[in-house]
């Protein structure tokens, strides 16, 4: 943890060296968003790592002067003098602080409150009095047994180090060839050791193992999920693997970005996972290997992945964007939006994230060492974050092997065994025209290298086991010769482009030597794996089985549910795309429609949220005001009157959700087309009493049925009947007239008359007078 | 207006190379070869502590390979790689006035592909060879 401390206290007096004339330069040209985003993120990582390293006061400062760089970069404040002023004494105090916990010593918070209020909008006028804060000298800087250097010094030193071991060696070969006296080797055995010393502790200042990155994640995935009330299991994985001390620093902010991002967006609260069906605790692995030329180090999550749809609206909202631009995007092009500066898939601003700031961040890191970083998402089951940085300079645990004349290495933590041909145990066979070897009863497929390289026919006598991710395989090798650390570079595109080397090294003995890609040789080589299913111990939990189902506010505001089965997604359509034709509302969806069912106005709308429902054939959508979230639907459900869907959309009933009364839609009735919208409805005059009745109870039953209801025809219109309450005069009118009663029971024999709340009779009667 | 040339001898024939493109003139040692490369490529040699990819010029250019006996190169630099190209000999390095191609001359193979003008030497025409050119592009493998 001390160790994170220094890191934190000397990055941050670095980066506050380095921001300080953008501050000013910012104070000079407030508009300038390139300075702004600049003191954004330095805000923004100091918040991030006072997160994991539980320092408060630091955090509080930092998130305080971040939320009013964001109003800003929102175009929701103005940069004036006083706000420029507030952040500045913030930042003044975000380095007196950090040197006061170098010095260890006690540092007074008192005027922290006032640093904050300063911050506020109307705070102008008091401006004046926030104190100014003494520059006083830190008290006593503690000094460092540290020092930052620069890389290219590090570079400098490594490069003639290795000038230095070949002229050793030359030095060696050259002793070796001529007699010499025994005084004049004793000198230069010790200059080798010297020499060999000196060559590992500079590759040391330059190499450290990737657990330096990794070491801080359980405290800080711990912190998060803490803080977020989820629950986490971490699996690190692959920590042995050593990278560049400067590719490690720049991966640092990236990694804790990306992870808490994952913590924040990705994995679901325990509840939410319940009811996906998944195991309670996220499962978020972090892991480095080697691949090729490159380090590869993953982050994937098991939790809801990202939703696109909804990023591509909020890029749509914060018009980084297009519409147009936005509907020509590929998929990978909208999951790449989550890299665009200011862009956010937050709806609020939590102490986490959620801010846009870090993954423009972090890309621009990446980016920097050569690297590049990949997204796989699958949506509901989890996010893979793929970050490639190149090998270059990262030292190598290799084996070399001799096939013919030449050496080879091959990267040691790619190999499972070594095994020499003999006997019954290991034994090479011929399956048709293709070559196996059975390794104490596994069978696996055999590449030899001499055949392979056309270095020679004999059959390998030694097998080296390999391991790649497709699967494993015998690499036929006539020799083991030694183990040896490499720095393995990039070869020449000509060499590359055969596929089966990942890098070239220069060993101690001058001779270079290439690096052998485990992966590339099966390709080459033309062997097949299956996929092999790994079987994750995790998943034998308990699921709690239940139907998911997701809870909404619908477009009339009531609130319903509707299982989640059916959902294919939710997305925001702008409401130009829903439109009233042919007597339906239909969506257009790409150069598709599909029929949109709503139960209330869209209003003035420019967008509305749509479920976009199928049943595995067809596809419809259904516009609602908000989705809620996702719940079990209890197994009783009370069943909804079957005429009870007057006007709202079929309800297969109601459900008890937390103490409320739910509504559950009924997809098999909306895919079965009910309520049919009928082209031109037929017109129901309704010879109203001035009761209310008829418009209120009346009317939304008929037009259920398919009626168009009115109190008074417009011009030029016919009703096609007319109902009327038996005290009512009956109107003129031409269209024939359904009476209707209060009482149960008919009063005679020839009473045509209808009890107003007999719904099937009703009906029919409507039809029969109508002549249907 | 001139620029520096070094005029060298490639397959029998002399050639000059702009002197932008050369890093240095050295005799390499030992090659080790690259199972499975292209034939153009001779194989790794260490050059100080760095390793350079040999050309075999003559094959690189479409004319017969490169005998073994040569050692001397010239190495220039694409992309931040290290490429040793072999030359017979080199003779000089001189400033030449840079003409374009004679029209109508039909250049065969990798001469056409690596050839970009002529200087002219006493009255003799020599080739301009493109180093990067001569190197032949290569798809990477994904």
């Amino acid at each position: 943890m001390d160790d994170l401390l220094q890191e934190f206290i000397a990055e941050t007096r670095e980066t506050l060296g380095a921001i300080s004339g953008e501050i000013v330069a910012w104070e000079a040209q407030p508009a300038d968003g390139a300075r702004l985003d600049a003191i954004f993120r330095f805000v923004h990582t100091v918040k991030g790592s006072c997160g994991f390293l539980d320092l408060p006061r630091l955090a509080r400062l930092s998130h305080a002067a971040e939320d009013v760089l964001a109003a800003v970069r929102d175009g929701k404040r103005t940069p004036d003098t006083a706000l420029v002023n507030a952040v500045l004494g913030i930042v003044d105090r975000i380095s007196e602080i950090v040197e006061a916990i170098d010095a260890g010593s006690a540092l007074d918070d008192s005027g922290e409150d006032l640093l904050i209020a300063a911050l506020a909008p109307d705070a102008q006028r008091q401006a004046a009095a926030v104190p100014v804060l003494a520059a006083s000298a830190p008290a006593g800087r503690a000094t460092s047994r540290s020092v930052r250097l620069n890389v290219d010094l590090l570079d400098h030193m490594m490069s003639g180090m290795s000038e230095m071991v070949l002229a050793r060696n030359e030095l060696a070969r050259r002793l070796r060839d001529s007699d010499v006296d025994p005084k004049v080797e004793a000198a230069l055995e010790r200059l080798s050791l010297t020499v060999a010393d000196m060559r590992d502790t500079v590759t040391r200042t330059r190499m450290q193992k990737v657990d330096a990155l990794f070491s801080a994640l359980p405290r800080m995935v711990r912190d998060t999920s803490a803080e977020l009330c989820k629950a986490v299991n971490l699996v690190i994985e692959g920590a042995d693997v050593e990278l560049d001390r400067e590719m490690i620093e720049l991966m640092r902010d990236p990694l804790v970005h990306i992870i808490r991002n994952s913590i924040d967006h990705g994995i679901e609260t325990p509840m939410v996972r319940r009811v996906a069906g998944k195991p309670e605790a996220g499962r978020l692995v972090v892991s480095a290997r080697q691949s090729g030329n490159q380090i590869l180090i993953e982050i994937s999550d098991d939790g809801q992945g990202i939703d696109v749809a909804r990023i591509v609206a909020k890029a749509a909202e914060q018009n980084l964007h297009t519409l147009a631009e936005l509907a020509a995007m590929s998929a990978t092009a909208k999951l790449d939006l989550i890299f665009a500066p200011g862009l956010s898939s937050r709806d609020t601003v939590t102490a986490t994230s959620g801010r846009g700031v870090g993954m423009d961040v972090v890309r621009e890191n990446i980016e920097q060492i050569g690297g590049r970083i990949v997204l796989t998402n699958d949506p509901g089951r989890g996010l893979r974050i793929v970050i490639h940085v190149p090998l270059t300079l990262s030292i190598l645990s290799t084996i070399i092997v001799g096939v013919g004349t030449q050496r080879f290495a091959l990267a040691r933590q790619s190999i499972e065994e070594i095994v020499t041909v003999r006997g019954d145990s290991v034994r090479i066979e011929a399956i048709g025209d293709a070559a196996a070897v059975l390794v104490r009863g596994r069978r696996m497929p055999l590449v030899s290298l001499g055949h392979l390289f056309r270095l020679g026919t004999e059959p390998p006598p030694t097998l080296v086991i390999v391991s790649t991710r497709e699967g494993e395989y015998a690499l036929g090798v006539d020799t083991v010769i030694d183990t040896e650390e490499l720095v393995v570079k990039p070869a020449s595109p000509a060499v590359m482009a055969t596929g089966v080397y990942a890098g070239k090294t220069l060993p101690d003995n001058g001779l270079p030597m290439l690096l052998l890609d485990a992966s590339g040789i099966a390709a080459v080589a033309g062997l097949r794996f299956a996929p092999v299913v790994v079987h994750d111990a995790g998943a034998d939990e308990v699921v709690v089985p239940g139907v998911p189902a997701l809870l909404f506010d619908d477009l009339d505001g009531q609130r319903r549910a509707i299982a989640l089965a059916v959902i294919d997604r939710v997305e925001p359509v702008p409401t130009s795309a829903i439109r009233w034709t042919a007597g339906a509302m239909r969506l257009s969806v790409g150069d598709a429609i599909i029929p949109l069912h709503a139960v209330g106005e869209i209003g003035d709308r420019s967008e509305v949220a749509v479920l976009r429902l199928t049943d595995g054939e067809s596809e419809m959508a259904y516009a609602i005001a908000d989705a809620i979230e996702i719940v079990t639907l209890p197994a009783e459900i009370a069943p909804a009157r079957r005429s009870a869907s007057g006007g709202t959309g079929p309800i297969a009933g109601v459900v008890l959700i937390a103490g409320e009364q739910i509504e559950l839609v009924d997809p098999h009735a909306l895919f079965a087309g009910e309520p049919v919208t009928i082209a031109s409805p037929p017109v129901c005059l309704l010879q109203v009493d001035g009761s209310g009745w008829m418009e209120t109870f009346l009317k939304p039953a008929l037009e259920a049925s398919g009626y168009r209801c009115v109190t008074a025809l417009a011009a030029g219109e016919t009703a096609a009947v007319a109902l009327a309450m038996e005290d009512a005069p009956v109107r003129e009118t031409r269209a024939p007239v359904v009476t209707l009663r209060r009482a149960r029971n008919a009063e005679g024999d020839n009473d045509a008359s209808v009890y107003r709340y007999d719904r099937p009779a009703l009906i029919a009667a409507i039809a029969a007078r109508r002549g249907l | 207006m001139t620029e520096l040339f070094l005029i060298a001898h490639i397959a029998g024939r002399g050639v000059a190379i702009d002197t932008a493109q050369v890093d240095s003139v050295v005799d390499i040692g030992e090659v080790v070869a690259v199972p499975r490369a292209g034939t153009f490529v001779r194989g790794l040699a260490a050059l100080r502590s760095r390793v350079v990819t040999v050309i075999d010029t003559g094959t690189a250019l479409g004319l017969s390979p490169t005998p073994d006996t040569v050692r001397r190169a010239v190495i220039t630099v694409v992309d931040g790689h290290h490429y040793a190209i072999l030359v017979d000999s080199v003779e000089d390095v001189a400033p030449f006035v840079r003409l374009p191609l004679s029209s109508g001359l039909a250049l065969q193979g990798g001469w056409g592909r690596a050839g970009t003008g002529i200087v002219e030497r006493d009255g003799d025409p020599l080739l301009i060879l493109d180093l990067v050119a001569v190197i032949p592009a290569t798809p990477l493998a994904a």
